[in-house]
This record gives C-alpha cells, sequence and structure tokens, in this order.
C-alpha cells in the first residue's frame, strides 16, 4: 500500500507501518504521531531514535528489554506513548510492529 | 572415546539421546545425559489435570524408562557450562569433559519477575498449570470454587505452548457448562498481545471463538504487579483487572545455569542458529527445545522436528561437513477448544497458520484451524504418541520434520 504523508509517497503495510525505513524523516514521524494524538517532546525523540537503533542492529524488541535500555523505564515509556507503547512508537518511529515470538 | 554430553532428559533431551544411540557408532562415541530429576513429566497434560480430565499418574513416568541401554544417565543438578574448557561442571563438584555438547534444559516459570505475583495469594487465589505442583493445587481450588470472576492471563512472551492459556479459557467455559455454573463465572482472557495470538488468520479464528462462549478479552496487557490485597493486576499504563480467581502464566526463562555459564540472552535463553540449531558463540555446542531463543513455538511438537534435523546435522559435523541450514520453524498443535473439540495448527517461520487438511491435502483426516472432534481425538492421541513414539525418536509417518505446503489454503482469506 502506498500512503501520502507530507507530500511524500510511502510505502505503509494495512496496519499503516512504514515498510521501508528509508523513506522515514522526522517528518513522517511528526504526522504520524498526529495521527495517533500524541505531541512529540525531545524525550519521545530519545525513545524513537533509541528503538530505530535496536532495529538497524537487527535486535528484537521487547517492552522487557526496553525497560532494561538505561534509555527509559516502562513507567515512563507507557506515559509518553499511552496504552500501547511499543506499536505506537515504532509506527512513529517507522520501524515494523515487533513481532512477539510464539 | 569420544564424548557427547546432553543437558536435560525432558522431551527434547530424550529424543536426542534415542536417535544418537541409534546414529552414532558406539566404538566410537559415549553418550552421557544429565537431568537433577529422577521424572519425566508430561506438560501437555497440565492443562488437562486442573479440570479432573487425567489423573496426575498419567502423565509422571521414570526418566529412566526413556533412556536407551548403553547411554549412559547422569543424576544431579548442573551447575556450569565451561564452554572455552568444553567441560560441564556439576553442583557436587565433578567435571565432564565433552567433544560435544547438546543443550536441552528447557523453560521455567520466574513468577518472581512479577511484582506482588508469589505473594500471600499465590496458591490461594493466584495460581499456574505450567509446573505440576501448580496444576493440582487448581485442581483442588477448582473442585470446591464457588464462581466469581476468573481471570485467565499471560505475563509475557515468549512462553511455552503459547496456545495453552487459551486453551485453559475454553476448557474453563466448558467445565463450569457442566458443573452448571457458567452462569456464575464472569471469564476473562488477559494478553500482552494485540489479539488471542499471534498470526493474523489463527488470531480471528480464535478471536471469533473467545467471543462465541462469551470470554472477554483484554489485550495489549503488559503487567506491572499483582495487587494481592485488592485481588487485581494492574498494567504500567494504570489499567486495572479484578479477579476471585487468577489463572496466570508467569515468566518463562530458560534455566539459571545459563547465566552462572554466561551463555544466555536475557532471558537466559541460548542464541542458537535458527536453522542449523548450532549455538552461535560455540560451534560444539547445539541447542534444541525450549532452551534456544530461535523464532519457533516452544513446544514438543517443535523439539521433535528439530531431533530429526539436528541428527543429521551432528553427523555432519562429526564428519567435518558443512550443516544443513534445514529447520523452517516448523510447529504442529492442537488446541483444544472444549466440549470434546479441538484445532489443529501447523506452520513454520514464513507461512502463518491458514485452513485446509492435515497430513493428507484434500483427505484429511485432520482439520486445520476448524474445529471438529477428529481433532479433538488427535490431542488424546497425542499423550499415547509422546510416551510410546515421540520420546522414542521414532519418526511420525507422513508427517516430515519441515513443514508441507500442500493441504493448505494459502490464498483464501
Ligand atoms: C501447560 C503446558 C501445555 C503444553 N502443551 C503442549 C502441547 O499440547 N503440545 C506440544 O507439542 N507441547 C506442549 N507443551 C510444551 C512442551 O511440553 C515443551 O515444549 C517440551 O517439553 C520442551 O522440551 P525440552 O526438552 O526443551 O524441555 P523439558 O521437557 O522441560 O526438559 C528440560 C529438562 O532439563 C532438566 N534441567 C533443567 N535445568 C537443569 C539443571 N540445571 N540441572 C539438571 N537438569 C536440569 C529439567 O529437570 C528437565 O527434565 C506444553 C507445555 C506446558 C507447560
Amino acid at each position: 500500500m502506498e500512503k501520502i504523508i507530507e507530500g511524500k509517497t510511502i510505502s505503509v503495510n494495512e496496519e499503516g507501518y512504514l515498510t521501508n525505513f528509508t523513506q522515514w524523516d522526522k517528518n513522517i514521524g511528526e504526522a504520524i504521531s498526529k495521527e495517533v494524538n500524541i505531541t512529540l517532546t525531545p524525550r519521545h525523540w530519545q525513545v524513537i531514535s533509541y528503538l530505530q537503533d535496536e532495529f538497524k542492529k537487527e535486535s528484537p524488541l521487547s517492552i522487557r528489554k526496553i525497560g532494561k535500555s538505561g534509555v527509559v523505564d516502562i513507567k515512563e515509556f507507557y506515559a509518553l506513548f499511552p496504552n500501547a507503547p511499543l506499536k505506537t512508537a515504532t509506527k512513529i518511529a517507522g520501524i515494523p510492529k515487533p513481532a512477539s515470538c510464539i | 572415546m569420544k564424548k557427547i554430553v546432553i543437558l536435560g532428559a525432558g522431551t527434547a533431551g530424550t529424543m536426542m539421546a534415542n536417535h544418537l544411540h541409534h546414529e552414532l557408532d558406539k566404538k566410537e562415541w559415549d553418550i552421557t545425559i544429565i537431568d537433577e530429576r529422577e521424572k519425566h513429566y508430561y506438560q501437555p497434560g497440565y492443562l488437562f489435570l486442573p479440570f479432573d480430565m487425567y489423573e496426575p499418574e498419567e502423565i509422571v513416568k521414570e526418566i529412566k524408562d526413556f533412556i536407551p541401554k548403553g547411554v549412559q544417565l547422569l543424576s544431579g543438578k548442573i551447575e556450569k557450562i565451561n564452554a572455552a574448557g568444553n567441560l560441564v561442571q556439576m553442583e557436587n563438584g565433578d567435571q565432564l569433559p565433552y567433544e560435544l555438547l547438546i543443550v536441552a534444559t528447557g523453560a521455567k516459570i520466574a513468577p518472581e519477575e512479577t511484582e506482588g505475583m508469589k505473594g500471600k495469594e499465590w496458591q490461594q487465589s493466584v495460581f499456574d498449570f505450567y509446573t505440576f505442583e501448580g496444576a493440582l493445587a487448581l485442581r483442588d481450588k477448582l473442585r470446591q470454587w464457588e464462581g466469581g470472576r476468573l481471570v485467565v492471563h499471560i505475563t509475557e512472551m515468549p512462553i511455552k505452548c503459547p496456545v495453552a492459556p487459551l486453551e485453559f479459557a475454553f476448557l474453563a467455559d466448558s467445565f463450569f457448562k457442566h458443573k452448571d455454573m457458567r452462569s456464575k463465572v464472569d471469564i476473562t482472557y488477559v494478553t500482552p498481545l494485540s489479539g488471542a495470538f499471534t498470526k493474523p488468520k489463527a488470531t480471528a479464528a480464535l478471536d471469533h471463538l473467545l467471543h462465541e462462549k462469551n470470554i472477554t478479552i483484554e489485550s495489549d496487557f503488559a503487567i506491572a504487579e499483582v495487587d494481592n490485597e485488592n485481588k487485581k493486576i494492574i498494567d504500567y499504563g494504570g489499567r486495572e483487572i479484578p479477579f476471585d480467581l487468577l489463572v496466570t502464566v508467569p515468566t518463562n526463562k530458560g534455566d539459571e545455569l545459563m547465566e552462572r555459564s554466561g551463555l544466555g540472552d536475557d532471558l537466559n535463553y541460548i542464541p542458537t542458529n535458527k536453522a542449523t540449531l548450532q549455538s552461535q558463540a560455540y560451534p560444539n555446542i547445539f541447542v534444541l527445545g525450549d532452551a534456544s531463543n530461535i523464532p519457533a513455538s516452544k513446544a514438543g511438537s517443535v523439539a521433535h522436528f528439530e531431533a530429526e534435523i539436528l541428527t543429521e546435522n551432528i553427523k555432519h559435523f562429526i564428519k567435518g561437513e558443512p550443516l544443513k541450514e534445514e529447520f523452517d520453524g516448523h510447529a504442529n498443535c492442537f488446541i483444544e477448544t472444549g466440549n470434546g473439540k479441538a484445532l489443529l495448527i501447523d506452520f513454520n517461520y514464513t507461512h502463518e497458520p491458514v485452513e485446509g487438511e492435515f497430513p493428507f491435502a484434500g483427505i484429511g483426516p485432520l482439520r486445520l484451524l476448524k474445529e471438529s472432534r477428529m481433532n479433538h481425538m488427535g490431542k488424546l492421541a497425542f499423550k499415547w504418541i509422546y510416551w510410546n513414539v515421540l520420546l522414542r525418536g521414532t519418526h511420525i509417518p507422513f508427517v516430515s520434520a519441515t513443514m508441507q505446503e500442500s493441504g493448505k489454503h494459502f490464498s483464501a482469506t
């Protein structure tokens, strides 16, 4: 699927996650955050860049791991991205929704 | 003599002992298997114990009855793997050298990871069914429970047999109906996932079943604590779910011996190549069953498929040949849905569970992702197959170690 954000055509999946991280930039992150009613602060951006770094290292993400990252604790992570923080934060960060293995 | 040491004589270790005993030259290789227990537990039976559907005796047997003569069975707790020195260290100080090590120490529950879980309500109104003791205590509770709010809960993924808590919720529905008290019980299914399961088509089918059985689902719930005073679970976002009876699957972890040996990840699982089953850190250490970190289901059926492929790879390794990247994450699980019915799912790393027929395309007799009595018979037959076929390392006719695409309706939506 394709979607136009901030005048740029980007590819996304059915749930609205970017399928090509190279198409992401800060404006796109801002635009997605508005769709999910979050106002991004510098603290949000710190968490987002941590998630993107982990994604680039191909290291799988989980709530547990973020809690132990030293970047943010789980309580604050929830405060920043309410309800389902990992899903929301990865969407804004332009990386895939973490697949919990089964 | 060269030495192979197998750590853990549960599902996976026992299968490997049988395969290797059969395949390797006994004049050249000496095989030892170690476990701290004397008994082998059929863990899929833990699902049925709480509902008085199995007797405890049916699911416990002696480990030694399943280890072939000629393989040395050693009883004791493993303290540490000294991987650089090719040595296994026992708690009693003994040391065992090896040329090749197979790790099959499984996974276990760690309720202490969640604040308040092992509090004063543990085994009063908070139970697990992932241990023999837990399942028995829950059976005794359910025998006299008079109803209220039953909350079935998963703490975090990954867990062994990820469908077991769903099956528990379905069987509970059926159990209370038969006891004529379903109207007195409110069942809620609480999961950290976004739906009943991780893969879309199975999630849709299972969400539908939950709805049909009047089970409420609460998704995306990441538990922060169990509040023993007020009997509720609270998540990091502040969401609260009250309970009268909480049946939880605590965090699952690999054995602490991995932490002591510096071989595990943050949940004590060993980083392992998902196609060859060789550990990432040491070429002469192989891992199968629940102990590895590969993104496959932690299930007995998976261990069975892995054991067939790992046996071949060990033969390649011994001959100095390249390993085959053959394991595809194949899993095959029955899902009890209550009232004498079950679903069957068959999938791998790349193919999600879909509808179809198994094992013969167009024929079955088992139906994939659809409820049927035949599937339930399959689930019950699994106990016999486990003790008599799987553990002995015998190949199951018509069921290959890698997943078959025929008989599966991939395009159907
Ligand atoms: C409730 C429930 C239902 C399930 N239902 C199904 C199902 O329907 N179908 C299915 O396929 N699978 C099912 N499973 C999963 C299945 O039981 C496991 O995946 C399987 O047993 C894994 O085998 P394993 O050999 O890796 O671990 P295990 O069988 O757990 O064996 C590990 C062994 O290692 C030993 N050990 C560990 N650490 C040490 C140490 N330090 N020193 C000495 N010994 C040690 C333990 O004593 C144990 O005997 C279910 C599991 C549960 C809990």
